[in-house]
């Protein structure tokens, strides 16, 4: 008995038993305290579909070698900068999410291009470095908000200079995902058009993984010293895995906001790096490793546990922010533990 | 065998030389720092006794946060971004002694002598993880300052008041769970200025006083340098600065001693300088001297040096590590109280978050790295750092229309400085491996 116990363990990971066991007592914990079901699944389903592409974003990073994408940030802007230029076109509606994507992917192809050659100059401190390349860039573009010439009055600020710190997307592709095809059931709102977007970009990474490039990223990452005698130039194998996961950022972060209704600029995009990584860390990757299913499973645990967090914290003490905190111990505490797998260089 | 020595001097002269190239690029952030300081202050046009008497407030309130990095990057370990832990246990210390009641220099002892156990159990546990992600212990020790901090607000949003009961209405929000947004450290009610106020000096008077100490450190390196076989040119470095702290004297005797000043140095002339902070500075920067020549000292420095050949003579490396962390922890948790009793209010979720990104930055603005860092950088990057800090919002605004831009300037500075530190860091040792 205590044997097959343990190969469970091993095989599912303690971290993953004891969040799953903690998101099943926390969904009995609601029902217990009245709060209404169909509400929390709903917004389990929401939340997994609006970070689902942004932890995707983990996968090719990690496979390719660079580790967890701590930079994930770069990507985020890119995003931004696609969002508000089609915005100022005067796109409105899905052709203003197409145009978006569009117009952020050149751009993320750029920066990470660029910043895949920068972390091949820097192997084995890849994380640390883009953590802070990442926050400095957030606040350079801070800078650049506030004073680039965009026009649209309903993004910059009526008085003053620059953009604004939220600019709402009703009017423009708010939900376009969300309401694209949606039902409900038993009073569970299914986002269709948003699930539909999640699984077509896994999908497509999936495939990409099949792939010969994505073979020989797949073994760069895994064995570098093995994939260069084997004739896989591996510092190009992770430029490519960059650049890949930059892109995924940037989509994911429009995708995100579609779903929010909002976009966030200026210091918002600062610590998401971190969620998205504690995200597939949960699903079951590691620092080497990462799978599609690692991220399904990860958005489903991680978001779906904030998800009924939120309200059962707010029931057991009125006005706190309990919910924030377990977050920040949970996505912490997975990428410590994730660090402490990593044998280090001695 | 004669041969050899000879050789090798020649090879030393030749890199003590001083090459002006090599020179402005090993000290490139430092340069580009002391520029934009310059720039800074010529654009913000604040007035010259406002910004004396900011630097001079941030430079003891800051130092000793900062002199707090060295013993970890001595023993190898990289910067330790954990003093956040540190600070944590202060203000845990602190929130203690208010609830008490204990007030002034009482007060703050009493926040001291609680202060070191509690950091001395988090520096513990730190190095522990610490010694289990060798290797990545930048990462490691920032994602646990997140972690600890995570743990820091359940403590005191819901443990206080919940499981924990405290009666106090000036510390506890009005629902009875968890403890205010802010707690008022002032004179009557905490802590603020106790050190501070010790003992104030005329700054000129410290400034005479540093012009003495700095001649004094350069004739006692000239003589020691006269007794050893020294290089001409560490000799001139000796007498250049002895004839820096001359000059300073000079200065500073002539403005005390002087009534026919300009109106700006007479405004300076009446600040005054905390110097009970000011010894408690100095005396960790003796602590921080004397500690590499212990044999504990010698330790740090073998295994910063190599873990393997470390524990190859003998030196337990985990044990090592861990003392130089938790030694790291208990200096930022006093750094922290005395960067609070200046502030003077507790933001009981907020002062610790940003200390080590700033630490951190101070120290390699003035030109420490991953693997070396002394107390000249230390104190020089915080200087150089707050001065931007204080100047960088007003030059903003007064060159393009917006202090916002600064603010967020002087954060891009903060987090880019450290990248690029690191980065270049993390070059030059892929560059080492790939020749070998």
């Amino acid at each position: 008995m205590t044997e097959s116990i343990k190969t469970i363990t091993k095989k599912v990971g303690l971290p993953r038993l004891i969040i799953s066991s903690f998101f099943v007592f926390l969904i009995i914990a609601s029902i217990g305290l009245g709060l209404p079901l169909d509400r929390t699944l709903t917004n389990i389903i929401r939340r997994f579909g609006m970070f689902g592409v942004l932890v995707l974003a983990m996968v090719p990073a990690i496979q390719c070698g660079i580790g967890p994408n701590f930079a994930l940030p770069l990507g985020i802007i890119c995003g931004i900068l696609g969002e508000i230029i089609s915005i100022e076109f005067g796109f409105v509606g899905f052709t203003a999410f197409i145009v978006a994507i569009l117009i952020s992917i050149p751009f993320a192809t750029i920066i990470g291009v660029g910043y895949g050659n920068l972390l091949n100059k820097i192997k084995g401190s890849e994380m640390l470095v883009a953590a802070y390349a990442a926050l400095s860039v957030v606040y350079f573009m801070c800078i650049m908000w506030v004073t680039l010439p965009f026009k649209h009055p309903q993004m910059i600020w009526p008085i003053g200079k620059g953009l604004r710190v939220t600019i709402a997307l009703e009017a423009f592709f708010g939900y376009v995902l969300n309401d694209f095809a949606d039902f409900s059931i038993a009073g569970v709102h299914i986002p269709t058009g948003l699930l539909m977007f999640f699984l077509l970009c896994c999908f497509v990474v999936w495939l990409y993984t099949r792939s010969k490039t994505g073979m020989a990223m797949k073994a760069a990452g895994d064995n570098p010293k093995f994939a260069l005698a084997s004739g896989i130039n591996v510092d190009r194998s992770r430029i490519i895995g960059t650049t890949l996961s930059t892109i995924l950022g940037a989509v994911g972060i429009i995708v995100y906001h579609q779903s929010y209704g909002y976009i966030q600029l200026y210091d918002a995009p600062q610590y998401m790096g971190f969620a998205t990584v504690a995200a597939v860390l949960i699903g079951g990757a590691t620092a080497r490793k990462a799978k599609i299913s690692h991220v399904l499973l990860g958005v489903l645990l991680f978001q779906g546990l904030l998800a009924v967090a939120l309200p059962v914290a707010n029931e057991v003490v009125k006005g706190s922010n309990l919910a924030e905190v377990l977050r920040m111990v949970i996505q912490n505490g997975i990428i410590l533990y994730a660090l402490t797998q990593v044998v280090g260089g001695e | 065998m004669a041969d050899v020595n000879n050789l090798e001097a020649v090879q030393e002269n030749k890199e003590k030389s001083f090459d002006i190239k090599d020179f402005l690029i090993n000290n490139m952030v430092t340069i580009l720092f002391m520029i934009l300081c310059i720039a800074g202050v010529y654009f913000s046009k604040l007035p010259m006794f406002f910004i004396v008497n900011e630097i001079m407030t941030r430079l003891t309130r800051n130092s000793f946060l900062v002199l707090a990095l060295i013993i970890p990057v001595l023993a190898g370990m990289g910067l330790n971004f954990s003093i956040t832990i540190g600070a944590m246990a202060a203000q845990i210390s602190i929130i203690a002694v208010t609830h008490w009641q204990v007030q002034g220099i009482w007060g703050f002892l009493l926040c001291a002598v609680l202060t070191v156990p509690i950091a001395m159990l988090f520096g513990n546990l730190v190095g522990r993880l610490l010694n289990k992600t060798k290797g990545q212990e930048m990462i490691a020790s920032m994602i646990a300052g997140f972690f600890a901090n995570g743990l820091y607000q359940f403590l005191f949003l819901f443990l206080v008041g919940k499981i924990i009961p405290v009666n106090n209405p000036v510390l506890i929000l009005d629902n009875g769970v968890g403890v205010r947004n802010t707690v008022d450290l002032s004179r009557n009610n905490g802590i603020k200025y106790v050190l501070d106020n010790i003992w104030k000096v005329p700054i000129f008077h410290f400034v005479i006083f540093t012009g003495l100490l700095i001649i004094a450190y350069g004739l006692y390196r000239m003589y020691r340098e006269s007794k050893s076989k020294a290089t001409k040119v560490s000799k001139a470095k000796y007498i250049i600065i002895s004839i820096v702290g001359l000059v300073i004297l000079a200065f500073g005797i002539v403005v005390n001693s002087s009534n026919e000043l300009s109106q700006t140095l007479k405004m300076i002339s009446n600040l005054k300088l905390s110097a009970g902070t000011g010894l408690v500075v100095l005396a960790l920067c003796l602590f921080n001297v004397l500690i590499v020549k212990t044999k504990l000292g010698q330790d740090f420095r073998t295994v910063g040096q190599s873990k393997h050949i470390a524990s190859v003579s003998g030196i337990n490396v985990n044990k090592v590590r861990v003392i130089a962390i938790t030694i790291s922890t208990v200096l930022a948790g006093l750094g922290q109280l005395i960067f609070l009793q200046n502030i003077g209010t507790l933001n009981t979720y907020g002062s610790h978050v940003q200390i080590a990104t700033f630490a951190i930055a101070a120290i390699l603005v003035g030109g420490a790295s991953v693997s070396k860092a002394t107390i000249g950088q230390a104190l020089l990057g915080v200087l150089l750092f707050h001065t931007l800090f204080i100047v960088s919002p007003k030059a903003a605004k007064e060159l393009f229309g917006d202090a916002q831009i600064g603010e967020f300037f002087r954060s891009f500075l903060a987090y880019g400085v450290i990248g690029v530190s690191l980065g270049l860091h993390a070059w030059k040792k892929t560059l080492k491996a790939m020749r070998k």
